[in-house]
């Protein structure tokens, strides 16, 4: 080996090696400035700016703790108790919390030693740790009270409004009513509202204990006034799961239904004319291509909203991914069994049942499985577009910005149905298929 | 069995008759399930059409009419057209920039889960099965929900997609990428371990080069996707191509013809991108036997 040899060889690799280097930081450096740019045409400054963090604070505690209103009317004088203050969660007139003592001053017990009194004309007191008593009454169309000016950071008060946010509770005074609300953790009337005879038994009690309600038997009393609970609606809730799920089913299998007799005129061996397998290759491309999402609004508006929708939506978008994929798997079968079955003088049609669909079921199996858990979860997307399904409760209760709860539930719910989805299309396409594939 | 050896006509008749009696059996049963498949289907349709707002065979008469007002209207101003396709240009790069983004960030955390959970390379086994499970999560949460959750919260926009997308797209390429790093050559990865490479050298050095080509391949495959998921989640209100097409169709006809560019842009990137990205996968996955 002569020096220009040598000389030679070192510079390829050198040349090799500054490449190498060149690609460890030019492709980092390029995703770098990619983000960055990202950055700053999705307006991340400005975006830190308009996050509303009290709305997540409000949307992270909601969903897990909700709230007990007692609210006093100024004019009436009258005194009610409500879950989260909406009517399907108000207290019949006989009942009342137990850490409220009813009477001539009625009495709210918050816990931590802060203790709300609502007196005889309008008047409110309130023991605050680490304050001292808290006066307010109304006099005329004025709400006047005895904080010191400034007012402390828990409160705000005005003429016309007072708001106290404590450790315990919130208290608001407006010249129409005083609320107090007091927090508690859980999902509230998750099984029975307060209206139901069942509210506050334990399972034992409705199960093995003595007749509740005497005009029902105790399992099917309690199972009514769980199902159609007015605040949580399971009834409705398991409705909409079902027809997510439905959609799911409907689309992903009718899709393949379609899609297998339809790809053999896409695959070579089986249609001899390029101008049809041209014309379904075409055809393929374009329903897919035109995605679920142009399809919903297409087909929302000739069926309006609903399950069938969102079902024929994901069918067409899926007829033309399997009609691909299966074309693909028609054009790879191997021909030995084809002609074995021919051999035996079958028929075209004996010929495809015998010789080539066997060969096809564990791809179609496995992909239509495959497609079924990833379109229950498109189900729900395409639910909230078009209105049907978990999707549609689902935008219904963040639009209403209070529900958080039932947003959690139902997020709790959507997760679980894909993972069933997920873990039931797994065990069977190990069963099915063989782990091997 | 001796006797199945050597047949006599008694024993292959006998034979026979089982075989066919096997075969009715299980033809009947094949009959059977596919029965009961297609009752379900039937009855399910039927109540799918129940539950709908309008039936199925009255719709179907019209599935057209809303296509043809929207082209005849796109055709009527198709001067129009190309200024509308430049107008809603940006909307686009919206769009892809979201499903490139959230690709992206969604495909590098997926790297490190994915090792995190594979056997044999994971930095702590013990914890393998809860990084799986973890992935499992990710992957079922659909991307609407966090969508919506963070549009409340941050308000509408690119950012609550881009993370929505992300997150979901950790999940679904975790769960491949560890299938992928499941079966590459311990031998590099043993042979750095005994020069004393740390767990992320063994990974960078060892493992990544490997796996690559399928990662890029899969990562690509995502992105497809993820065009399709960033344009549904501007419908939403998410910002992008789907926020306008949304507008577009509140408007109602007179403006249809932004409608049909904002279709015709959508249908042109995904089957533009669904074209470039298979043939990088092909190029990717060359020469590798499965």
């Amino acid at each position: 080996m002569t020096a220009t040899d040598l000389s030679l060889l070192q510079t390829q690799a050198d040349r090799r090696f500054a490449r190498k280097r060149l690609m460890a930081f030019a492709l980092p450096a390029l995703v770098l400035a990619y983000l960055a740019y990202t950055a700053v045409a999705f307006d991340l400054a400005g975006l830190a700016q308009r996050a509303r963090w009290d709305n997540a604070v409000t949307l992270a505690s909601d969903s897990w703790s909700y709230k007990v209103h007692v609210t006093r009317d100024h004019r009436s004088g009258g005194i009610d108790y409500a879950v989260e203050g909406e009517r399907k969660g108000q207290y019949p007139d006989d009942m009342h919390p137990d850490w409220v003592a009813p009477g001539e001053t009625t009495v709210v017990d918050l816990g931590r030693d802060t203790a709300v009194r609502l007196l005889p004309g309008n008047r409110t007191e309130i023991d605050i740790p680490g304050f001292g008593l808290f006066e307010a009454h109304l006099d005329g169309r004025r709400i006047v009270t005895n904080l010191p000016q400034p007012a402390p950071d828990w409160a705000s008060a005005s003429n016309t409004r007072v708001a106290l946010t404590l450790p315990a509770g919130r208290i608001a005074i407006t010249r129409t009513k005083t609320e107090v609300f007091r927090y508690f953790a859980g999902w509230e009337l998750f099984w029975f509202t307060l209206d139901s005879p069942y509210h506050g038994r334990s399972l034992l009690d409705i199960l093995l204990g003595d007749r509740i309600d005497p005009a029902r038997g105790n399992l099917g009393g309690a199972w009514h006034d769980f199902w159609y609970n007015p605040m949580w609606q399971h009834a409705a809730v398991a409705w909409a799961i079902g027809e997510t799920l439905l959609m799911a089913v409907l689309g992903t299998f009718g899709a393949a239904l379609i899609a297998l007799p339809l790809s053999f005129l896409a695959a070579k061996r089986f249609a001899p004319l390029m101008a049809v397998r041209f014309a379904m290759r075409r055809l393929f491309d374009f329903v897919r291509g035109v995605d679920a999402l142009i399809w919903t609004v297409v087909l929302a508006r000739a069926f309006g909203p609903g399950p069938l929708t969102g079902a024929l939506a994901i069918l067409l978008t899926d007829t033309g991914t399997f009609g691909k994929i299966f074309s693909e798997a028609l054009e790879n079968v191997d021909s030995r069994q084809i002609d074995g079955v021919a051999a035996t003088g079958a028929k075209p049609l004996q010929r495809i049942r015998f010789g080539v669909i066997p060969q096809l079921v564990p791809v179609l199996l496995s992909q239509v499985l495959y497609f079924l858990e990833s379109n229950t979860r498109s189900a729900t997307i395409i639910g909230a577009i078009t209105g049907g399904g978990i999707g549609l409760l689902l935008t219904q209760a963040i639009q209403t910005q209070t529900n958080w709860e039932e947003v959690a539930y139902y997020i709790t719910l959507v997760v679980l149905l894909v993972m069933v989805m997920d873990w039931v299309s797994g065990r069977l396409r190990a069963r099915l298929i063989g782990r091997s594939t | 069995m001796a006797d199945a050896s050597h047949p006599g006509t008694q024993g292959v008749d006998r034979i026979q008759h089982a075989y066919l009696a096997q075969v009715a059996r299980r033809r009947l049963y094949g009959g059977l399930t596919l029965l009961v498949f297609a009752l379900l289907m039937i009855s399910g349709f039927v109540v799918a059409d129940d539950r709908n707002a309008g039936g199925f065979w009255d719709g179907l008469s019209h599935v057209g009419d809303y296509p043809a007002v929207v082209l005849s209207e796109a055709w009527e101003k198709r001067a129009d057209l190309p200024a509308l396709i430049a107008k809603f240009f940006p909307a686009l790069v919206e769009t892809l920039n979201i499903a490139a983004v959230s690709t992206l960030l969604g495909a590098m955390t997926a790297i490190v889960l994915a090792l995190l959970s594979t056997r044999g390379l994971a930095r702590w086994p013990r914890m393998v099965p809860l990084f799986r499970r973890l992935m499992d999560l990710m992957r079922a949460v659909p991307e609407i929900v966090i969508a919506l959750v963070l549009i409340f919260v941050l308000g509408g926009g690119p950012v609550p997609a881009m993370i929505a997308i992300a997150f979901h797209t950790t999940g679904a390429l975790g769960k491949l990428f560890s299938e992928v790093a499941e079966n590459a050559d311990q031998k590099p990865v043993e042979g750095l371990a005994s020069t004393g490479a740390n767990w992320w050298q063994r990974m960078w050095l060892g493992v990544l080069p490997q796996v690559a080509p399928n990662f890029l391949s899969y990562g690509l495959l995502r992105f497809e996707i993820n065009i399709r998921a960033s344009a549904i989640l501007g419908f939403v209100g998410a910002g992008g191509l789907g926020y306008e097409l949304r507008n577009a169709m509140a408007w109602g006809p007179g403006r249809f013809d932004e409608a049909a560019a904002i279709f015709i842009l959508l249908f042109g990137s995904i089957v533009f991108f669904d074209q470039l990205s298979s043939r990088l996968r092909n190029s990717l996955t060359e020469g590798q036997t499965h």
